[in-house]
C-alpha cells in the first residue's frame, strides 16, 4: 500500500474498489483493513472500521444491486481520517428513519447494517433517492 | 465446492475457521453443522473463531442460528477464542449474541461442553435398559 504517488508525508490517496458479488465484500474487506493498518490505526480501529465497511459494502450488494466503495484519507486540522464512500444506483430507501433503527430489515437479516455501522465509525451520511440510489459516507478519525 | 471442515470427536463435532467467509460459505457452514449434528447424533459443536478478524452481523447471525439450531436438535454450541477486538466491535455494532455460550479457549470450551451434555449420566441408564 506505501509507494503509490506519495509526495508529502500524508499524502491524499484514494481507491475505488467494485461491489458486486460476495467475494468483492471480501476483498473490500481486506483492503480497507490494508488502509487502516498503514494509517497506524489501532487493533481496535481497525477492527471496527472493517466491520462497518463489511456491513456497508453487504448493503450496496444486497440492497442497491451492486456498486462502489472508495476508499480514501481525509484531514480535518490536526486529524487524519480514513473515509469510505459507498454507492450504489439501485432503488433507493424510502423510509430512511425506519432503515436507520436497530433491527428494521427488508432483506432477512439483523438489521444491524446502518446503524451498526453509523455507531462503529466517527462519522456518518446518508444521502438516498427513491429509483435513483444512495450514497453512504463514513469516516473513522484517529 | 469451498467448504470449512467440519471434524467429528466422539460426541461432538469440532469447527475451526480459519479464512474471511464469504457469505455463501457461512450459509453453507450453518447447513452443513446443522445436517451433522442429525446424522451423528452429535452432543455438542464447538466453534473455534481464534482466527477471525472481525465477525460482522451476517457472521453473527450465522453464529446463533448454529446455536440455536443445534439447541433444537438436542445438543450445545460453544464459541470459542473471540478476540478481544472482535467483542468489543461485535459489542458496538448490536449483536451480544444472545443465547450463544462461548469460553475463552479450546480448552475451557470443551470442559463447558461436557459439562452441558445432560445425556451423559442418563446414557448409562439407558445402556441397562437394553
Amino acid at each position: 500500500m506505501t509507494g503509490r504517488g506519495l509526495k508529502t508525508a500524508m499524502p491524499r490517496k484514494s481507491e475505488t474498489l467494485p461491489i458486486w458479488s460476495a467475494s468483492d465484500i471480501v476483498a473490500a474487506r481486506q483492503t480497507v483493513r490494508q488502509w487502516a493498518i498503514d494509517m497506524k490505526f489501532t487493533l481496535v480501529d481497525q477492527t471496527k472500521i472493517v466491520t462497518a465497511a463489511s456491513e456497508l459494502a453487504r448493503n450496496t450488494l444486497q440492497h442497491g444491486g451492486g456498486g462502489t466503495m472508495q476508499i480514501e484519507t481525509d484531514e480535518n486540522g490536526p486529524y487524519v481520517g480514513l473515509r469510505l464512500t459507498f454507492v450504489d444506483k439501485g432503488p433507493g430507501i424510502p423510509d430512511i428513519q425506519a432503515a436507520m433503527k436497530d433491527g428494521y430489515t427488508t432483506g432477512g437479516g439483523m438489521g444491524l447494517g446502518l446503524s451498526g455501522s453509523k455507531r462503529l465509525m466517527s462519522h456518518f451520511e446518508i444521502e438516498t433517492k427513491v429509483g435513483e440510489g444512495t450514497r453512504v459516507v463514513v469516516t473513522r478519525w484517529k | 465446492m469451498e467448504r470449512i471442515p467440519i471434524l467429528r470427536m466422539g460426541s461432538l463435532l469440532l469447527v475451526t475457521i480459519q479464512v474471511d467467509m464469504h457469505d455463501q460459505l457461512a450459509m453453507t457452514l450453518q447447513d452443513d453443522l446443522t445436517t451433522a449434528i442429525a446424522k451423528y447424533d452429535s452432543r455438542g459443536v464447538l466453534i473455534d473463531i481464534s482466527s477471525l478478524e472481525i465477525v460482522d452481523s451476517f457472521i453473527g447471525r450465522m453464529l446463533a442460528n448454529i446455536a440455536a439450531m443445534s439447541r433444537v436438535l438436542d445438543a450445545h454450541t460453544v464459541l470459542v477464542g473471540m478476540q478481544p477486538a472482535v467483542a468489543i466491535t461485535l459489542v458496538e455494532l448490536g449483536m451480544s449474541l444472545p443465547g450463544v455460550r462461548t469460553a475463552l479457549n479450546v480448552e475451557s470450551g470443551m470442559e463447558l461442553l461436557h459439562s452441558l451434555d445432560d445425556r451423559q449420566g442418563a446414557e448409562d441408564g439407558d445402556a441397562a435398559e437394553v
